[in-house]
């Protein structure tokens, strides 16, 4: 195969590469929609397969079986967590503006630069090697392509013959031309996103193909291989360990979340959290895809090689290559490519900005050669030191591919790796959800979980290589263990067991400084704190507004500036000049603005050179906090209270209402009332002033009939105003009901005697029919005898004149007692039925004639009955007349 | 000689037209006495009173009714009317006025005033 053809594939794909970058990168629109779409951010996460699941997951295949699923099964597993996990990540990265791993750490303890220079060199530590991985690949697999069937090697020994150079120039070149240029006014990198987008879709296609032709044109189907696994030197789980499994799930579903590179594309570049509900399926599910092979693929690449005849990682290679189909061979070869660069390309670029944001800048920004240097285009320090680290990180990586570039497999250094970040998660996600958690603790586990790794799982790893001089050598400690990966699994135990413990329990003896309470407490309370978060802030000291222009002029440029305080400015109601003083808020934020720009350690560095910073009590962040937890308390309890103002106030207008419609009806009845009255009182007065006056001119029989009209309208009156008492104490529920059993035959009969003399005299018939056996009730005696003899009284005035019948008829009807009282007058109309149980009816209804009462006997009767729950109503009987019936429930004591 | 002047009582309640039976017989004056609107209209169109001394709140047709009748019919119009009533708000009292009537009494009323009143009416 000609070397030729290869590097014009390969330029050929870096070309459609650098296209797509570029593409999105010139155009805004463009850019925001790459951004904005789930499956976009779904595929970036594929950012996770790199060239070690490319070609490594088929050489851990070869040797273990299924132990390589475990790194994709972890994440699956984890996959569902993000909701919970992630998307608190994304919200509290937002919130601070942090855009690398290394300032999230720093910034949940308090801020602390030296927390974020730890981290920082632990995870270059951890991942750099991984990045030299990617090289190797790259070099291992166009080596294997170029050398096929070539007995000697065609690379020679100046590094401009290798292969990994030239790779990693152009993988600087890429870096540099999309992640640091304009790097002060730009939020995302839509170009590397794309690019990154466009290499997972890349390797997946690409395995796939491979797959399929590996599968079904190499050999006949899945199951012909299966049935070759006998034949073929694999061992199905030699040393089946489920701590070695359960370390792997566990290992890879934290790497998922915590690689500098899986950080940088799940959470920096992230533009909305919703797209987390799509990655939690498609992520999967394309870790399922690019899975589906690799196993098949191990099992034809042992049944075909010999044992040792080639490299188990370059079986997707070697095969095709074996079978003569280049075409196939190439594919794979550009999709190993693209994995691997894809991973160096975001790797670089996280890493990159954390030694620059986290230990380069912090080291020089303040000091007066940086200023010289730049003079007035400070804008330019932060691109500066961000492409010295890329290099620096490229250099590096390279360095360590070169001295290492041994026969270590591509698993190995991932693993590695995969433990170093592991250490991370004590920090960071128990930080997240635990406010205990301090800065000494977190610089303690850090420490204690890099250093075991680096001695449990680098140095020996070193001393086998032996690129150490001899003596070094002897420090080694711990055995190496038999098996590759089971020397993880112990590692990733005890290095993690050690990080956790002293994180812990130092967290728990040492105490927080305030800003670090603070952080904590934003951290781990961030939804409940997004909305409120500028208006909690923590600072107090003193700054001049025109040192803090122009200390964000400097870094972000005069326009984005202007933009950003405008924007602050409306959204907080402010105004300042040349010399106002700039609030706790205006701090924070341009720190805030600053981080994003230049890390938050610089930012920090940054900001205390203008301002006068003040320490701050205890007592002062408790306030703060309690403020704000005070101020979202109290809007939601404003929220409440007004909705409640609104029900009140409408319940308030109906009672209004009911009270003035109650009033008016208070002021007719009083004014019906005092009607009432007037009449009897005018009789009264008449005929007693004609008695005073006239009394000589009277005879006797005159006077006696007006001595005797003046008394029965005196009667009138007094029984007026006793039922108008009646009343009003009936309906204001002041009266009280004297419950006694009572035998209603007893009470009727009693009623009845009563009337006796009237009925008599009208020479009324009246017929009494009552059930015999009647169960006593517990009513009130004497008001239930008012009722009786009211209606009785109503059937003597209405009934015929001449003829009079009265029939009265009381029984038991279900759990009831009722009592009738028909009469053989007119009967009443009967749109009357209802309004004749009002009081003063009949003074409201002129028009009717009737005999004069007070018009409130009915009235009361109606209340009576009611405070017995009863029912009181009027029909006409079909033979003329009217009945009156009431029913009360029998509360019998039986 | 001088005619006799007839006054009209219009009032359900009998004690009242009882007491102004004797007050107003005692002043000489030929006297009527209806004890709802229709009676009233009656009596008023048989025997054409010079006044008449008026309830308000009666069965069947009002007394605001019967006094609007009247003052309506140019046969009538001038009949004195004094209404005499349990009414005793402005509202009632300017309407008994508005409607044309010479005075407006309320219950319970003292005899010697409205004596006073009718006479000064009746021979106005």
């Amino acid at each position: 195969m000609s070397s030729v053809v290869v590097i014009l594939l390969i330029l050929f794909y870096l070309a459609i590469l650098f296209y797509v970058a570029f593409r999105i990168e010139k155009s805004q629109s463009l850019q925001k929609k790459v951004l904005s779409n789930p499956y976009v951010y779904s595929l970036s996460l594929a950012v996770y397969c790199s060239a070690w699941t490319f070609f490594g997951s088929v050489g851990m295949a070869s040797q273990n079986v299924l132990e390589y699923i475990t790194i994709y099964l972890g994440p699956t597993i984890m996959a569902p967590l993000f909701y919970i996990v992630l998307r608190k990540m994304i919200r509290i990265s937002k919130i601070q503006s942090i855009n690398t791993l290394t300032d999230f750490i720093s910034a949940r303890y308090g801020k602390s630069i030296l927390l974020g220079r730890v981290a920082s060199i632990c995870i270059a530590l951890g991942v750099i090697p991984y990045v030299a991985l990617q090289i190797k690949a790259v070099d291992l697999s166009i080596d294997t392509f170029l050398s096929w069937g070539v007995e000697e090697k065609v690379s020679g020994d100046s590094f401009l013959s290798d292969v990994g150079f030239y790779f990693v120039l152009i993988m600087g070149v890429f870096i540099l031309l999309f992640t640091t240029r304009g790097l002060e006014s730009k939020n995302n990198n839509g170009g590397l996103v794309g690019a990154l987008v466009f290499e997972s879709v890349v390797k997946l296609i690409a395995f796939l193909l491979v797959g399929v032709y590996i599968v079904y044109f190499l050999n006949d189907g899945v199951q012909d291989l299966f049935q070759k696994v006998a034949d073929t030197p694999i061992q199905l789980n030699q040393n089946n360990s489920y701590t070695e499994w359960f370390g792997m799930l566990f290992l890879s579903g934290i790497a998922v979340l915590l690689l500098p590179r899986q950080f940088e594309m799940a959470v920096v570049e992230n533009v909305n959290e919703r797209q987390i509900n799509k990655a939690m399926w498609v992520f999967p599910l394309y870790l399922m895809l690019i899975n589906l092979f690799v196993f098949p693929i191990a099992i034809a690449g042992n049944h075909l090689f010999e044992a040792g005849a080639i490299n188990p990682d370059m079986y997707v290679l070697g095969l095709p290559l074996q079978a003569g189909k280049n075409v196939i061979a190439g594919v794979a070869l550009i999709g190993g490519f693209s994995a691997a660069s894809g991973m160096v390309m975001v790797s670089t670029h996280a890493i990159s900005k954390m030694l620059s944001n986290s230990i380069i800048m912090p080291m020089v920004i303040d000091k007066g050669f940086v200023s010289v240097w730049f003079g007035d285009k400070t804008h330019k320090i932060p691109g500066f030191f961000r492409r010295i680290s890329v290099l620096l990180v490229l250099l590096l990586a390279y360095g360590y591919y070169v001295v290492t570039s041994s026969k270590m497999p591509l698993v190995s250094i991932g693993l590695m790796s995969f433990v170093a970040i592991a250490q991370l998660a004590p920090t960071i996600l128990l930080g997240m959800f635990w406010k205990g958690g301090s800065l000494k603790g977190a610089l303690s586990g850090l420490l204690v979980g890099f250093v075991l790794w680096f001695f449990h799982l680098v140095y020996p790893s070193i001393v086998e290589i032996g690129v150490l001089p001899e003596f070094l050598t002897q420090w080694t400690i711990l055995e190496n263990t038999a098996s590759q990966t089971s020397a993880i699994t112990s590692t990733l135990f005890w290095s993690l067991f050690g990080n956790l413990f002293a994180y812990v329990l130092v967290s728990i003896y040492s105490r927080q400084s305030v800003l670090e309470r603070n952080q904590a407490e934003i951290f781990v309370d961030v939804f409940k704190y997004s909305h409120a978060y500028e208006s909690s802030v923590v600072w107090k000291g003193t700054a001049y507004f025109p040192d803090i222009k122009s200390l964000l002029e400097k870094f972000i440029g005069t326009y984005r500036t202007e933009e950003a305080l405008t924007a602050f400015s409306n959204k907080h109601n402010l105004k300042w000049d040349q010399n106002s003083l700039a609030d706790g808020r205006l701090v924070t934020h341009a720190e805030k603005l600053l981080t994003g720009v230049i890390g938050a350690s610089s930012a920090r560095i940054m900001v205390a050179t203008v301002v006068k910073e003040e320490r701050i009590g205890m007592q002062d962040v408790v306030d703060i906090l309690k403020e704000s937890q005070e101020l979202i308390r109290l809007n939601k309890e404003l929220m409440r209270k007004s909705e409640e103002l609104r029900r009140a106030t409408e319940a308030l207008k109906r009672a209004n209402q009911k009270l003035k419609d109650n009033d008016e009806l208070k002021d007719e009845f009083l004014y019906t009332v005092t009607h009432e009255m007037r009449t009897p009182l005018t009789s009264i007065r008449a005929l007693s002033e004609i008695l005073s006056d006239h009394g000589d001119e009277l005879d006797e029989e005159q006077k006696e009939k007006y001595i005797s009209t003046i008394l029965k309208e005196t009667n009138r009156m007094s029984r007026l105003i006793s039922q108008v008492l009646d009343l009003e104490n009936f309906e204001s529920g002041k009266h009280k009901l004297q419950l006694d059993y009572v035998n209603m035959v007893e009470l009727i009969e009693a009623c009845v005697e009563s009337m006796s003399e009237v009925i008599k005299q009208k020479s009324i018939k009246l017929k009494v029919e009552m059930q015999k056996n009647m169960p006593q009730v517990l009513i009130d005696f004497d008001r239930i005898t008012q009722v009786i003899l009211n209606l009785l009284s109503n059937a003597v005035k209405y009934c015929d004149q001449n003829n009079g019948e009265i029939t009265i008829t009381a029984y038991q009807i279900e759990k009831k007692i009722k009592f009738n009282v028909k009469d053989n007058g007119k009967g009443i109309p009967e749109e009357l039925h209802k309004i004749i149980f009002e009081k003063f009816f009949q003074a409201r209804n002129q028009t009717i004639r009737k005999p004069k009462g007070s018009g409130l006997g009915l009235a009361i009767s109606k209340n009576i009955i009611q405070l017995h729950e009863g029912n009181i109503w009027v029909e006409n009987v079909p033979e003329g007349g009217a009945k009156f019936s009431f029913t009360i429930p029998i509360k019998s004591k039986y | 000689m001088k005619r006799e002047k007839k006054v009209l009582i219009v009032d359900d309640e009998p004690n009242i037209i009882m007491s102004l039976d004797f007050l107003i017989r005692k002043e000489g004056y030929e006297l009527f006495m209806a004890r709802n609107g229709a009676e009233a209209m009656e009596q008023v169109e048989k025997h054409l009173p010079d006044l008449i001394i008026l309830d308000i709140m009666m069965p069947d047709i009002d007394g605001y009714e019967v006094c609007r009748q009247i003052k309506n019919n140019e046969k009538t119009a001038h009949i004195k009317i004094v209404f005499l009533s349990a009414k005793s708000k402005q509202s009632d009292v300017q309407k008994g006025l508005d409607l044309g009537a010479d005075k407006y009494i309320t219950k319970p009323f003292s005899t010697k005033f409205l004596m006073k009143e009718i006479n000064a009416i009746i021979n106005d």
